[in-house]
């Protein structure tokens, strides 16, 4: 890595200059606009930068930042980590992490679901961690059995192993092309896009957690580890307590697949649990934020199976305030609220903010969920008593409340 | 399917055809009738099941190439849909749906695909996305308001002469020859989500009119309204 051409080492520190610019001009993380002018003076930038060092890609629909906040944390007992520790998770991003830490022996990776095949091309990363895929921002991602499918592709006739949540259908028929596949049990939750066998198109027939075609030989594959509850049990059968700050079943999810991922790094969980346990938010995800005795606690989601994580996290004794933008990264269709179950909220005081409130708002009024409209995040702030409140917004709702904050981490 | 007084909404399919908040159609039509009193009874009726006859309302949503051609398959094979639309069920059609309604659509590769043939519409693969939001003025005869919703498609939709433009699109791509989606008897079908019935209640109302057969109450529009309003002003240029 200390041995990058000429012209690789220059690109890397003229990426490096931007980004500081980015962060002192308070623009932003200065994770993307590094990497790109890295990119622009050196395409072959990301290959290099990649090179000799061992490589995890985290993808998924929900969980990549914290999965690879994990995975990273974790791997900190071994050696220095480079990581994409704020979600810039196209290759420009990648650029700009792994230029940071040249030396890193390590390499942890978020990577957008799309990217996967391209990123994997380039980097020949050795590990790949994949947990979940539903329906995500659909005016301008791919569709999610297509994107299974270029994982198929990308993942077939390479060394890569793969470390993949078996009980997500669509996740395991993404993953079984790869050379080796180690096989986690961790749930899912948001079942609605996974009712017919990716496969052949059958129905998918459910028992418990597991699941089978009913027409052709597509089944669950037998995980080699398993997430219990607040245990997971490992390969020879240990079982393993999980002690998280990060709360909710998405995060013990995110944590089992974490541990099985660095056990082939050579990490065992006795050394990676106490690591994962220091991780208490995740770029602004779950961090408290307080103002004038308002205590605004910070969940991010950003599609309809982030909601029920979300929901699930959320204290259903505390008022909620929700907030819905719908900008080029949130998905500028807004069809997909129609999708999420928001029943959960009756009888809780609701606070609806955000550009797009009035999409919610009507959403709520359909489903019977009193609730409140606030001009903005402050204004709905400002109406809660002195306390703690949960915040649900998505992503560049998520984004503008945490710049109100100074960037809240 | 048991009460005889309830309004039956059969939702079609959502296991192949749901991936843009087709929900919302429904229990914005759930909501409508129930507000005025009527009972309603919604079935979300999986692919392996038949489609049973005797539905009010069916209703069919958008959704990725291939589940849409496994969708034709079945339905052409099962029969039930097409003998409840002949005995005069209601239905609304949208995006991938819409397109199996008509006499073929565009397969995978572009290949012809042979639809349910209840539209007299043809759809094709277009060159690009069509991608964004939508303002269309309703055919006339409907008497309703400016049609708003959020296209999201590839196709491209040649309307025959059974079927009536539902719209004439102000902005927006539709069925691709300044027309968005189409109607006869007692089918609708439209490229919109948004969801389509969430945006355009008075197009909900025509629908639960039509299965109820007779003209419904007024009931406080006043989010639907003001949704409405909104998005109309973010397209439209001031009156």
């Amino acid at each position: 890595m200390s041995q990058l051409p000429l012209r690789a080492q220059v690109a890397s520190a003229l990426g490096r200059t931007a980004a500081t610019l980015s962060r002192m001009t308070g623009r932003g993380d200065g994770s993307v606009i590094g990497g790109r002018v890295g990119l622009v003076l050196e395409p072959d930038l990301l290959r290099q930068l990649a090179q000799d060092r061992k490589l995890v890609l985290v993808s998924a629909t929900n969980g990549k930042t914290t999965t690879t906040r994990l995975i990273t944390s974790a791997l900190h007992e071994l050696g220095d980590v480079a990581t994409n520790a704020f979600g810039a998770n196209m290759p420009a991003g990648h650029v700009s992490a792994l230029s940071q830490a040249k030396q890193a022996p390590y390499g942890v990776l978020e990577v957008d679901e799309k990217y996967l095949p391209e990123v994997l091309d380039t980097t020949g990363a050795g590990l790949v961690c994949l947990m979940n895929l539903s329906r995500d921002q659909m005016d301008r991602a791919a569709e999610i059995w297509q994107l299974a499918q270029k994982w198929r592709r990308a993942l077939a006739g390479r060394p890569t192993h793969v470390v993949a949540n078996c009980d997500d259908p669509l996740v395991t028929w993404g993953a079984s092309t790869a050379a080796q596949v180690t096989w986690v049990a961790v749930g899912q939750r948001w079942k609605e896009d996974s009712w017919s066998c990716p496969e052949c198109g059958g129905p998918l027939d459910r028992k418990g957690s597991d699941w089978a075609c009913r027409e052709c030989t597509f089944r669950r594959p037998e995980p080699s580890w398993v997430l219990d509850d607040d245990t997971v049990i490992d390969p020879y059968g240990r079982r393993w307590r999980l002690d998280l700050q990060l709360p909710g079943s998405a995060n013990r999810a995110n944590a089992a697949m974490s541990l099985a991922v660095v056990a082939l790094l050579g990490l065992p969980p006795e050394r990676a649990l106490p690591r994962l346990g220091e991780v208490k938010s995740v770029a602004g995800r779950y961090t408290t934020v307080e103002r004038e005795g308002r205590h605004a606690r910070l969940l991010l989601a950003k599609n309809p199976a982030g909601w029920l994580e979300a929901f699930d996290v959320s204290d259903a004794a505390l008022p909620i305030i929700l907030s819905v933008n719908a900008q080029g990264p949130d998905g500028r269709d807004t069809s997909w609220l129609w999708d999420v179950d928001y029943r959960i909220l009756r009888g809780r005081p609701v606070f609806v903010t955000g550009e797009r409130r009035l999409d919610l708002a009507l959403r709520l009024d359909v489903a019977g969920v009193p609730f409140q409209l606030a001009g903005d995040f402050s204004e709905a702030l400002a109406a809660q008593p002195p306390g703690r409140v949960d915040v649900i917004a998505n992503y560049t709702a998520f984004q503008q409340i945490r710049s109100e904050f100074g960037r809240a981490v | 399917m048991q009460s005889e007084s309830a309004l039956r909404l059969v939702w079609i399919y959502p296991d192949l055809l749901s991936t843009y908040g087709d929900q919302g159609n429904a229990l914005v039509l759930e909501q409508r009738a129930q507000r005025r009193g009527i009972p309603v009874q919604t079935l979300h009726l999986r692919s392996s099941d038949p489609v049973p006859e005797g539905g009010d309302i069916y209703l069919i949503g958008g959704g990725e190439d291939r589940p849409q051609i496994l969708a034709a398959e079945r339905l052409r094979r099962d029969g039930g849909l097409q003998r409840a639309i002949a005995r005069g069920a209601t239905m609304l059609a949208v995006c991938a749906g819409y397109q199996i309604m008509g006499h073929t659509f565009g397969g995978e590769e572009g290949q012809p695909v042979a639809g349910l043939g209840l539209l007299d519409i043809e759809s094709g693969r277009g060159a690009q996305r069509s991608v964004g939001e939508l303002a269309a003025d309703v055919d006339a005869a409907l008497n309703l308001p400016t049609l708003t919703g959020f296209e999201n498609h590839m196709g491209l939709t040649r309307l025959g002469s059974g079927v009536r433009p539902l719209s004439r699109t102000r902005i927006g791509i539709g069925n691709g020859d300044g027309t968005e989606g189409c109607y006869a008897g007692r089918i609708v079908g439209t490229y919109l989500h948004g969801p389509a019935l969430a945006r355009n209640p008075a197009l909900a109302d025509l629908l639960l009119s039509w299965a109820v057969g007779s003209a419904l109450a007024p009931i406080d529009d006043t989010w639907f309204d003001r949704l409405r309003e909104e998005r109309l002003a973010a397209v439209l240029p001031p009156r």
